[in-house]
């Protein structure tokens, strides 16, 4: 896995990025030096402690926030505000509550002024992808949690964006539907061979999916540490007993403690 | 994969729900009826029992037969027609205006920093202080009740349009320009949609308020319409033909709310209401 990822190209690079929030008095440093760099079809995993910058860190690469400082590039290209070749996962869903769930499905296309018969095959086909058919008409008032970041996943892929950023996507979610839409998300991402960033805080789900894991320090947060993920044999639940898995376990744990150990110690 | 087990708990919840409501509706429509029934009989008790004079309290019989009559040669669809129509001018003018004004001042600082200040002083102006220069300016024309209730309604109407529309999900629209929606179509197909349910309830309670200032506009000069009604007959003493067109405007506010809620259930079905859950 490594020797093959290492000569694809880079898509996404983020170069000495910092964020400060407010000015003065009130400034609140978010984000200091920040950078790292994703290859094609990588999927690459942010842990890093409460409140250290990751949603900043990631709402700045979707276009969303504007960073004081650094770039973020696409392609070698420097990106200007949002758009549709990042496409994003919220924690809390975001789905249009007064669209149906294939409507929802279609926005990206819509926006995109693909006609209708055409953006509607699309739709349906990542509605089936991410196993919501038969629920095509439903609003989503009508879906439990994990049927609606199911929309929201289809959503986004069905606009086909160059990386997908995911920001907690499961953090709402109880433990067994968490597995299920892990296993979904791994699944998607042999079929469609995406680029994906994903924030979490769950250390399981980091060394699970991810093909590189970034630790960051707490606030202002910077990259502290990056791990190569090297599993033998095919990614599954049972990789979370493998002895390689616990050691990469274990590292990132030790991090995580030591920032926020030092944090209770005022260091 | 999961599929089966997806389907079966959406739909049977759905059906339990619908199930409950119906039964709740009815006992609320008969709590909702026990309450006029109630008041209509202390108004038989006290009229019919003579306990109070009848130049004061007409009879809900004396009241009735007025309706009955006026009803009969045409006086009150005259009058009423004449209201609704400066009403529903006055206050659709307002929200024309209102509407984008409102939109622009939610998204826009510094529309917001240049019109903001007036409109919050124009709105403590009270509305009857205005009429003395309404009349000055516009004479007793139609004109002049369609700008008393234009400015009794509008400025409240766009500070609340401001609020809906700001009050819309950050969120939403955050993954509406990461799915490439530019400037025009997050307006368009998200800020618009997601906050036409708070508009509509904004219409509503503008409209009510249209119907205060309307009856302020017929009392001071016009020869038509509920509230010139209600005064001439105050000075005949008619108090049947005051409760009369009380009623009347009650029963019309009653049936603009039913509309509106009608329009509101229509235009958003997909809006989770408190009302579904309780
Ligand atoms: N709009 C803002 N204005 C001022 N400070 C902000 C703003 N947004 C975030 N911050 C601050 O920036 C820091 C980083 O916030 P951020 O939301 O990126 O953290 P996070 O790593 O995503 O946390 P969590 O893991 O809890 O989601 C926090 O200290 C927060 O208080
Ligand atoms: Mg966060």
């Amino acid at each position: 896995m490594k020797t093959g990822s290492s000569d694809r190209p880079v898509r996404l690079k983020v170069d000495h990025l910092g964020k400060v929030f407010g000015e003065g008095e009130q400034a609140v440093c978010a984000l200091q030096v920040v950078n790292l760099e994703i290859r094609q079809s990588e999927f690459v995993m942010i842990v890093g402690p409460s409140g250290c910058g990751k949603t900043t860190l990631i709402n700045i690469i979707g276009g969303l926030e504007q960073q004081t400082s650094g770039d973020v590039l696409l392609d070698g290209h420097m990106i200007s505000g949002a758009g549709a070749d990042r496409g994003m996962v919220f924690q809390g869903y975001s789905l249009f509550p007064w669209l149906t769930v294939l409507k929802n499905v279609e926005f990206g296309l819509k926006m995109k002024g693909i006609p209708a018969q055409h953006r509607e095959r699309t739709a349906r086909k990542y509605i089936r992808l991410v196993g919501l058919e038969g629920f095509e008409n439903a609003l989503p008032k009508q879906l439990s949690g994990g049927m609606k970041q199911r929309v929201a996943i289809a959503r986004t892929l069905a606009n086909e964006p160059e990386i997908l950023l995911m920001d907690e996507p499961f953090g709402a979610l109880d433990a067994q539907t968490r597995v299920v839409m892990q296993e979904l998300l791994a699944d998607i991402r042999r079929k469609t061979d995406t680029t994906i960033l994903f924030i979490t805080h769950d250390i399981d789900e980091a060394v699970l999916l991810g093909d590189r894991v970034y630790v960051m320090s707490r606030r202002p947060g910077s990259v502290r540490e990056v791990l190569e993920v090297n599993l033998p044999g095919e990614r599954s639940h049972n990789s979370l007993v493998l002895p390689e898995f616990l050691e990469i376990k274990k590292k990132i744990m030790d991090m995580l403690w030591r920032e926020s150990n030092d944090a209770a110690m005022g260091r | 994969m999961n599929d089966t087990a997806l389907r079966q708990d959406a739909a049977p919840a759905a059906a339990r729900g619908k199930k409950k409501k119906t039964g709740k509706n009815i006992q609320y429509r008969l709590l909702s009826l026990i309450c006029f029934v109630l008041i209509i009989g202390l108004w038989c008790v006290a009229s019919y029992g003579h306990l109070v004079q009848e130049v004061f309290l007409p009879s809900p019989t004396a009241v009735l037969s007025k309706l009955f009559s006026m009803a009969a040669d045409g006086t009150l669809w005259a009058h009423c027609s004449a209201s609704i129509a400066r009403v529903m001018i006055g206050w659709i003018w307002s929200v024309i205006v209102a509407l984008p004004m409102g939109m622009l001042m939610a998204n826009s600082k510094r529309f917001c920093a240049f019109i903001q200040p007036i409109i919050e002083f124009a709105r403590y102006l009270p509305v009857v202080a205005l009429v003395p220069l309404t009349l000055l300016y516009l004479g007793i024309e139609e004109s002049q009740k369609y700008t008393i209730i234009f400015l009794g309604t509008f400025f409240q109407l766009v500070l609340m349009v401001a609020d809906t529309v700001s009050n819309v999900d950050i969120n939403m629209i955050n993954a509406a320009k990461t799915l490439g929606a530019n400037r025009f179509q997050v307006y368009k197909e998200v800020i618009f949609p997601a906050a036409l349910p708070g508009l509509i309830d904004d219409f509503r309670l503008t409209i009510g308020w249209a119907w205060t200032y309307l009856v302020v506009a017929e009392m001071v000069a016009a020869s038509s319409g509920l509230g010139f009604m209600i005064l001439r007959s105050q000075r005949y003493l008619a108090t049947d033909t005051i409760f009369a067109g009380l009623i009347m405007i009650g029963l019309i506010g009653l049936v603009t709310d039913w509309i509106f809620r009608i329009i509101s259930r229509i235009v958003a079905p997909w809006q989770e209401r408190l009302s579904d859950s309780r």
